[in-house]
């Protein structure tokens, strides 16, 4: 066997990876349903997060610093086993799913408020004025003088931060959630071939390069009409 | 008695922590009445405008404007702004709409005009502004006086009682200054009542009924334009006329 047969036979052996398709496909579904729910209320809350700091409420906006200072410096890991190792004894167990889901729900919130935050920061004080003085409130200008604006000086980082985020849901695997990872390393343990990690990888990017294309069409899509 | 003033403002102090702005400013303009607002940077004057509409907080004192007292916790100031437009130095139009959608916002959002009602007034009030074939571009696609121009657009299609204008042309590259006082000519030819911060002297001189002249935060001085430019009591007043006419 030369060393080119072992290297496929190890990585690229196909009737090990077609037995364990089904089991990784199943992780992709899994893994794009967290996903999908992390980044729909993660981005969610985000904004809501700060809509509600352009109030200019200050003992409200302290709290808001101090949670999302929080969630921006945790590891998200730590999260993830402090909900499901540690709620319990609280009297609350949350699923694999749930624990891993808040964990990178709370992430992007804190990370994506932020993003927002520098967004409506950066829209000029005259955007405001303008619209006030034709009698618009203040939630009417936010929503449609401000926020338009500031959501396009947000894409780019906000689709970084998602997708880096995102990607977190592979953390699952430690709680024993079967996401992609989970299924296909045990998979590799059942086989003894890391050919199930290979497919794996493939599922990974079969899920994020569209994401990321997406990401690409919307920051051109986003730019400036001159 | 004649009819009562468009703006009553009485006492006006505003106070930015130690910096005191607006030492106690009284204006009174009756209707159809261009007055015109010069001074120093720094002597109060944009600031006394915002107070006109309530974008500037008075930290006391009285504004009446059309009857509605401004400062009556119970005033509806959204509506009321409606009827006082304003112009600025930035024009401060939206960039990501276009210039039609810029005038027709608040007619849709304020006025609670339906959208085919609120293109109709757009489009007359960019007409009046000389910009009806502009109305899909956006700002980015305008020069500074087109884009001061759908900004005044934007505040009559409101129909306002008062418009204020805060240095509307200091923002301009000179050969576009005469298009944006060409509107301002009309406007005020139809009748509007205006409070102009600005130092278009020949303007001043040709259109206002009045000039003030304001420096640390009090009116120091008022009258014709003929007075105030060509006659002025104070010091204060001449050594600023002098110092703008050498410009």
């Amino acid at each position: 066997m030369s060393a080119w047969d072992r290297f496929t036979d190890a990585f690229f052996n196909v009737p090990i990876m077609l037995k364990y398709l089904p089991s990784i496909a199943q992780g992709f579904v899994l893994t794009v349903e967290l996903a999908v729910l992390v980044v729909i209320t993660g981005i969610a809350a985000g904004l809501g997060v700060a809509m509600l700091r352009s109030l200019g409420l200050r003992p409200l906006n302290w709290a808001i610093v101090f949670v999302v200072d929080l969630f921006r410096a945790l590891p998200p890991l730590v999260i993830i086993v402090l909900i499901y190792f540690g709620l319990p004894s609280a009297g609350v167990s949350p699923s694999a799913f749930g624990a891993t889901w808040a964990s990178l729900a709370l992430e992007l919130m804190a990370f994506s408020e932020e993003i927002f935050w520098a967004g409506i920061t950066a829209v000029p004080r005259g955007q405001w004025e303008a619209a006030r003085s034709t009698g618009l409130s203040f939630g009417q200008t936010l929503r449609a003088v401000v926020l338009p604006q500031a959501l396009r000086l947000t894409v780019p980082p906000l689709t970084n931060r998602t997708i880096a985020i995102t990607k977190g849901t592979a953390l699952g695997s430690v709680i024993g959630l079967a996401e992609i990872l989970s299924q296909a390393s045990s998979g590799e343990s059942l086989s003894f071939n890391p050919s199930p990690l290979t497919l794996g990888a493939a599922a990974y990017l079969l899920l994020f390069l569209p994401v990321v294309a997406l990401g690409r069409w919307i920051e051109t899509k986003f730019a400036w009409k001159r | 008695m004649s009819e009562p003033p468009i703006i009553a403002a009485h006492g006006l102090h505003k106070q930015f922590g130690p910096l005191h702005v607006l030492k106690g400013v009284d204006l009174v303009v009756a209707e159809r009445e261009l007055v015109f607002l010069i001074g120093p940077s720094g002597s109060g004057k944009s600031t006394l405008l915002r107070c006109l509409n309530r974008l500037e907080e008075p930290s006391s004192g009285s504004v009446v404007v059309d009857g509605i007292d401004l400062l009556d916790r119970r005033t509806d100031i959204n509506h009321v702004r409606t009827r006082i437009g304003m112009v600025f130095q930035s024009f401060n139009l939206y960039p990501h709409m276009t210039a039609l959608a810029n005038v027709t916002l608040a007619l849709r959002k304020v006025a609670g005009k339906s959208r085919a009602e609120a293109d109709t007034i757009g489009r007359a009030a960019l007409d009046r502004v000389g910009l009806a074939d502009r109305a899909h571009h956006t700002p980015l696609q305008l020069s500074g006086g087109q884009q001061q121009r759908v900004a005044i657009a934007r505040a009559i299609a409101l129909e306002p009682r008062v418009m204020l204008f805060d240095e509307p042309t200091s923002a301009l590259d000179p050969e576009l200054v005469g298009g944006v006082l060409a509107v301002m000519r009309e406007l005020r030819a139809s009748g509007m009542t205006m409070v102009v911060v600005s130092h278009e002297m020949g303007f001043a001189r040709a259109a206002a009924d009045r000039v003030l002249f304001m420096d640390q935060g009090v009116i120091v001085e008022q009258g014709t334009p003929e007075q105030v430019f060509t006659a002025p009591t104070e010091e204060r007043t001449r050594a600023f006329i002098g110092q703008i006419q050498r410009h």
